[in-house]
């Protein structure tokens, strides 16, 4: 099935490219809307991306591996990344880390067998005054920042993760 | 505590919205400015001796002045909100927590700099404070303070909220724009600066959030009363950064020109229980290290100077005397190598270098000789790329084995890390590619 924007992100979509004066400005924007939208960045995605946007496909596959944002592979539902720069590595980033590992039964870098979970390390969030902490990406786009973390307060965020992500859509299904 | 300005509505409920935000006073700069000519309000810039906050320092007042008054293309304002320097966290408190202020300073500055468009440049993880700033956005269109006509004075200003890929490079001025510009964020070459040849090849004025913050103050109170809550050259109140193991960490607000020591004493509350401070950075983890002995260091770019590092984003990182500086080095290096654009042979070969012989020394494998290598790799790294971000590993690094050569030393000697690790499995030591 060809790809499209729902409508909703249709709207959100010609919102973007009003904004700049040429269509190569919106790309940053639109692939974060493609990914919310598509569960991922496939080869698929770019080709729709770069046809909405009249661009040549190389140009969008060139901008969407530089970034760090863009998934050119599924992720589980909900991608968590924790940081482990400095100030979060002096007050246990590596621990909490570990304790993740631990949890979720999944190596840095692995998606959980159910498809939930992906873990990640990722650099300075600017959230060092309130390290150490972790990103939560979810396959409806939202992102949300945890700070302050303990292996304890880890356990009480996944138990109302594994509630929030019951009804999220798995990105690798998306499309 | 003293009185406080940046952060004045960090305590007030929904101090995000704009009813709140104009009942506590806001707008009220805005409306003064449009009274005053663009060349007035840039003297007034000039003398408040308001620095760069986004860790060059550069005077704002001279940057804008650079700005070509006459251009046949439309001029831009663009926002360094990428905030992305390891130990820096304060430009998210200004917009998620008061966003109009922000908003409020991009209009003034548009208005004095016949600026007709803005893009924030915000890294795209920070998803609340983008909502934040365009639900903000969203209510100054609606009252008339943004979009065409501004306060009925024929000025016309359209200010977009634009997230970032995530990539440390687009923090700097030109990976920015070129980011902007929906490319790979690969800085270019300066000259030309961006005040000349900037965003979409017209006339551009780069500046940090907390910068443009600040500018509603100045308007507010004047230029000289900016200036006087500073030091010499380095004007009014700023928000520092506090981080490690102490007891507060957080953001606070004070004059500039506060010391070290006051910081952590005072703001931070001092080193948990049971830690000894070992060693401080004093504005993110391109700052060389700096030792306890230096705390009395005033927080001022001249000053900073002097002690022997930088006053960079004066979020200072503080250490204890648990860790490990040969891992300190090694884990910056592999931030740096990680967040190196590739452009440039130097920086893209010599942080991966670097990376591994600290992660060998670390590791318990270095050799005597391996320190002059990395001394003469940074050597060769500084001074020799397209961007600042060479120089951002080459002074730490330096730093670390000139300050903390015993350390380096004793791994190389007894062939293992002397300090308590930082997991107890062996994970990746290093997030290098
Ligand atoms: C590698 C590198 C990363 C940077 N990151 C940031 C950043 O995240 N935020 C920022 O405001 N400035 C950053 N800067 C500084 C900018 O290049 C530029 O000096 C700043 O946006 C100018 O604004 P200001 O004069 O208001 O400080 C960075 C510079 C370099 C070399
Ligand atoms: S110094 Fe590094 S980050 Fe800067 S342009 Fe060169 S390769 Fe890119
Ligand atoms: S070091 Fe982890 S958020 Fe800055």
């Amino acid at each position: 099935m060809a790809l499209a924007f729902s409508e909703k992100a249709e709207v959100h979509f010609k919102d973007l490219v009003s904004r700049y004066p040429n269509t190569l400005a919106a790309l940053l924007p639109a692939l974060h809307l493609a990914q919310s939208e598509f569960g991922w960045i496939s080869v698929e995605v770019m080709d729709y991306v770069a046809r909405r946007l009249e661009l040549h496909p190389t140009k969008v596959l060139t901008v969407a591996t530089f970034y760090s944002m863009y998934n050119m592979q599924p992720v589980g539902k909900c991608h968590v990344q924790v940081c482990t720069t400095l100030t979060c590595a002096l007050r246990g980033g590596y621990e909490i880390l570990e304790h993740l590992e631990e949890v979720l039964g999944v190596r840095v870098g692995e998606t959980s067998a159910d498809g939930n979970y992906t873990l990640s390390e990722v650099e300075c969030l600017a959230s060092c005054g309130t390290a150490p902490m972790f990103q939560a990406t979810f396959s409806d786009g939202e992102i949300e920042y945890f700070e302050n973390l303990s292996a304890e307060r880890v356990d009480t965020i996944l138990a109302d993760l594994n509630k929030r992500i019951a009804t999220l859509p798995n990105p690798a299904e998306m499309h | 505590m003293e009185e406080r300005f940046l952060s004045r509505n960090f305590d007030i409920p929904n101090a995000h919205t704009l009813a709140v935000f104009e009942k506590h006073g806001g707008y009220q700069a805005l409306k003064r400015a449009v009274t005053m000519d663009g060349d007035s309000i840039i003297n007034e810039v000039k003398k408040s001796n308001l620095r760069g906050r986004g860790g060059a320092g550069f005077p704002c007042g001279i940057k804008w002045s650079f700005l070509p008054k006459e251009s046949d293309v439309p001029k831009y304002l663009v926002i360094n909100a990428d905030e992305g320097e390891p130990g820096t966290f304060k430009d998210r408190y200004l917009m998620e927590l008061d966003p109009h202020r922000h908003i409020e300073g991009c209009i003034i500055a548009a208005w004095a700099l016949g600026i007709r468009y803005g893009y924030i440049f915000v890294r795209g993880e920070m998803q609340h404070a983008i909502r934040r700033l365009e639900a903000a956005v969203k209510e100054a269109y609606a009252k008339g303070y943004l979009g065409k006509n501004i306060l009925g004075k024929g000025f016309d200003f359209d200010l977009y909220v634009h997230p970032g890929g995530g990539a440390y490079i687009c923090g700097e001025e030109t990976g920015l724009i070129e980011g902007l510009e929906g490319k790979s964020g690969q800085p270019r070459m300066k000259p030309p600066f961006p005040a000349v040849v900037g965003l979409f090849q017209a006339p551009t004025i780069v500046n940090n959030v907390e910068t443009i913050s600040a500018i509603p103050f100045i308007i507010e109170h004047g230029g000289e009363w900016f200036a006087a809550m500073g030091v010499e050259k380095n004007g009014g109140p700023k928000l520092y950064g506090v981080s490690g193991p102490i007891k507060r960490p957080g953001v606070y607000e004070a004059r500039s020109g506060i010391t070290v020591r006051e910081l952590l004493e005072e703001y931070g509350g001092g080193m948990l229980d049971g830690h000894e401070l070992k060693a401080f950075i004093p504005g993110g983890s391109s700052c060389a290290v700096l030792t306890p002995d230096k705390l009395d260091a005033v927080m001022g770019f001249e000053t900073m100077r002097e002690a022997g590092s930088s006053l960079g984003t004066g979020c200072v990182t503080f250490m204890d005397t648990n860790t490990c500086m040969v891992r300190v080095a090694a884990r910056l290096a592999a931030f740096y190598h990680h967040e190196s654009c590739g452009q440039c042979t130097p920086c893209r070969e010599g942080t991966g270098w670097a990376t591994k012989v600290l992660d060998a020394i670390e590791a318990g494998r270095g050799r005597p000789e391996d320190l002059d290598l990395l001394l003469d790799m940074c050597s060769n790294i500084e001074g020799n790329t397209i961007c600042a971000l060479g120089d951002s590993i080459a002074i730490p690094v330096r730093s670390y084995i000139q300050v903390f050569r015993s350390e380096f030393d004793a791994h190389i000697k007894q062939g293992c890390c002397p300090y308590p690790a930082w997991t107890k499995k062996r994970l990746r030591s290093s997030v290098a590619a």
